[in-house]
């Protein structure tokens, strides 16, 4: 975590004293600094409605999906269930989820990789180069921020046709990259321009080339951009919906979020079951939450982590 | 446009002696890749949408046909209407609160970190599971609104039934998704000012809201920026909520953009009205980011500390 100057002091929710706490300088000697003098009751108040707001259709989510199908039709959503079964789980399962869930961090994997190996060179470029080329560049690529994906789907579906990827995972990968370029370029030109001077004159005194400086220096030294950009990119291929609605078809090309599309256009009365699928859908980035969380944060954020 | 990189640079800069510069080619895969897929596409976009195709055969030229027809659509002009109102409305929904909760989770609290863990939750779900919970939730048969509705003097089955209702209910859902991360960004904001301010202003005799006015509010100004502009690109390119969980209905009421460009390619196969209303989207959301590179002053270092 090499800590820029220009990053959120951690925007991470943070257990117990976190780095708001740390950051502070020498505290005065008397009494307890507050950071904010807010003993704001109000503020309290209105976080506990917001709490509720979540945390009611959360529980209700859960309890829903430990229930038996039939039974939820009867007792209702919100009453725990007498006998809670997992039988829910099981069922999305052997319907076919985890084929959804493989199909999926495939995608993931490749827009990473794609993203990653595109952007970082295009950064380093943006920071160093005195070409206008480059700031012509930049700013081609900033007014790609402007392109919504939803724009272009259907050139992008013609393309993709011509290509022959039509209903493959590729079809996927290359478009939901191609979208994630602009806020990576964007989060790793804000994290390459840290890099002083200095650091580049030595490289270049010690006779290492352009390709040399770039994995020596460069890389390293921007390390938490990259990784920021790396769970940016992992998201958005997550998340997606719309490129694999449009660009696959097949049930062995289905990705999570169009299994659990097609899942609530079958179960219209096994709603414990579509719910159990839903929950599942979100396993692996609250796995992820657990271990990386400032990345993941900083990585949701994309532009707005700078 | 040079695509070579010079070998030295004789050019005298402010940084020092010059030193190897890589040149564009370095940015040239990338920008390659990002003109074949997102580019080329609107270029491709604007040509179809004076074509006449079903998706299938090849495209026809038409003329402004489908322009005029959309100028004349009274469901496109909803369907602006509606994104816009949907824009406003979310920003309208989502900033007071992710403003408020964010500089109150910057704050002392004991209790932070539960509160925090459980308003993540949203974050760790897609938009399409997000939908697909609420549509359970509201569901009119077998929700748990339908049972606790009455209480609240909601009744479920006319929210999704009514136009009003079933625009409020995505106005409310995208809040639901989008605040936690909004709260996020502020709470990060609000973490930069520095606690001086604060203690100065409490020196002075500031009550609480006068200091949220004048400091609280003033130093989040990039905060506001940042937020606003991902809320506002959001809100312009929603879709997988309004597809599942209303289907733009009842009727057209909740068919915003993003949804009829959907509507009239994928499912009714007019490719080149779609791509009109693909456009027109494209229009949109030029004219708002070109507002916000302005405004945000991407690309070019931003102080948080002004006047420290």
């Amino acid at each position: 975590m090499a800590p820029t100057r220009s990053a959120p002091a951690a925007a991470a929710p943070d257990p117990g004293p976190g780095p708001g706490t740390a950051r502070r300088r020498a505290p005065e000697p008397r009494r307890r600094t507050r950071r904010r003098t807010r003993a704001n009751p109000l503020a309290g108040f209105g976080a506990f409605i917001w709490l509720l707001v979540v945390g009611v259709p959360v529980y209700a989510l859960l309890v829903a999906t430990l229930q038996r199908s039939d039974r939820y039709l009867e007792s209702g959503p919100l009453t725990p269930p007498g006998d809670p079964t997992l039988e829910n789980y099981t069922k999305a399962i052997e319907n076919g989820f985890l084929v959804f869930v493989g199909n999926t961090l495939l995608v993931t994997a490749g827009v990473v990789a794609l993203v990653v190996v595109l952007a970082v060179p295009v950064g380093y470029a943006v920071v160093r180069a005195r070409t206008r080329g480059t700031d012509a560049l930049f700013r081609f690529f900033l007014l790609g921020l402007a392109i919504p994906a939803q724009a272009v789907i259907i050139p992008v579906y013609l393309i993709i046709r011509e290509l022959g990827l039509y209903d493959t995972l590729p079809a996927i990968v290359l478009p939901t990259a191609a979208f994630a370029l602009p806020v990576c370029v964007l989060i790793l030109t804000g994290s390459m321009r840290d890099i002083s001077d200095d650091l580049y004159e030595a490289m270049a005194l010690d006779g290492a080339g352009q390709v040399r400086t770039f994995f020596r220096l460069v890389v390293p030294l921007s390390r938490s951009g990259i990784s920021t950009v790396a769970v940016y990119a992992a998201l958005q291929a997550w998340n997606n919906f719309l490129f694999p609605l449009i660009l696959t078809q097949s049930r062995e090309q289905r990705v999570i979020t169009l299994g659990l599309f097609d899942f609530q256009g079958q179960y219209r009365v096994d709603i414990p079951g579509l719910l159990a699928a839903v929950v599942l859908s979100a396993v692996p980035i609250f796995v992820m939450y657990l271990i990386a969380r400032r990345s993941l944060v900083n990585g949701l954020m994309g532009v707005g982590g700078k | 446009m040079s695509v070579s990189a010079p070998l030295r640079t004789p050019r005298r800069r402010p940084g020092g002696p010059s030193v190897g510069r890589p040149g564009a080619v370095w940015a040239l895969p990338a920008a390659l890749f990002f003109l074949f897929f997102a580019v080329i596409p609107m270029g491709l976009v604007a040509y179809l949408s004076f074509t006449s195709w079903n998706g299938l055969g090849t495209p026809q030229f038409v003329g402004a046909q489908n322009w005029q027809r959309l100028a004349g659509d009274p469901v496109m002009h909803q369907g602006v209407l509606l994104s816009l109102g949907l824009t406003v409305g979310s920003w309208a929904v989502q900033t007071p609160i992710s403003m408020l909760l964010g500089v109150w989770a910057a704050g002392p609290q004991r209790n932070r970190a539960v509160l925090a863990a459980v308003f993540f939750v949203p974050l760790l779900l897609s938009s399409a599971a997000i939908a697909i919970i609420w549509k359970a939730l509201l569901d009119p048969n077998f929700g748990p609104l339908a049972r606790i509705g009455p209480w609240l003097g909601l009744d479920s089955v006319s929210l999704l039934g009514s136009p009003s209702g079933a625009f409020a209910v995505i106005v409310f859902v995208s809040a639901w998704q989008f605040i936690p991360l909004h709260m996020l960004l502020y709470q990060g904001g609000a973490r930069q000012i520095p606690a001086s301010l604060y203690q100065a202003a409490e020196i002075d005799g500031a009550s609480v809201p006068r200091r949220f006015l004048h400091i609280t509010l003033p130093q989040l100004r990039n905060t506001i920026t940042t937020s606003s502009v991902l809320m506002v690109v959001g809100s312009l390119t929603y879709f997988e909520t309004v597809l599942i969980l209303t289907g733009g209905g009842p009727g057209t009421s909740t068919s915003i953009v993003p949804y009829l460009m959907y509507r009239f390619g994928f499912m009714g196969y007019e490719m080149g009205y779609a791509s009109a209303i693909a456009f027109t989207l494209v229009i949109v959301a030029t004219a708002v980011s070109l507002v916000m590179v302005r405004l945000t002053g991407f690309g070019s270092m931003r102080s948080t500390r002004e006047g420290m």
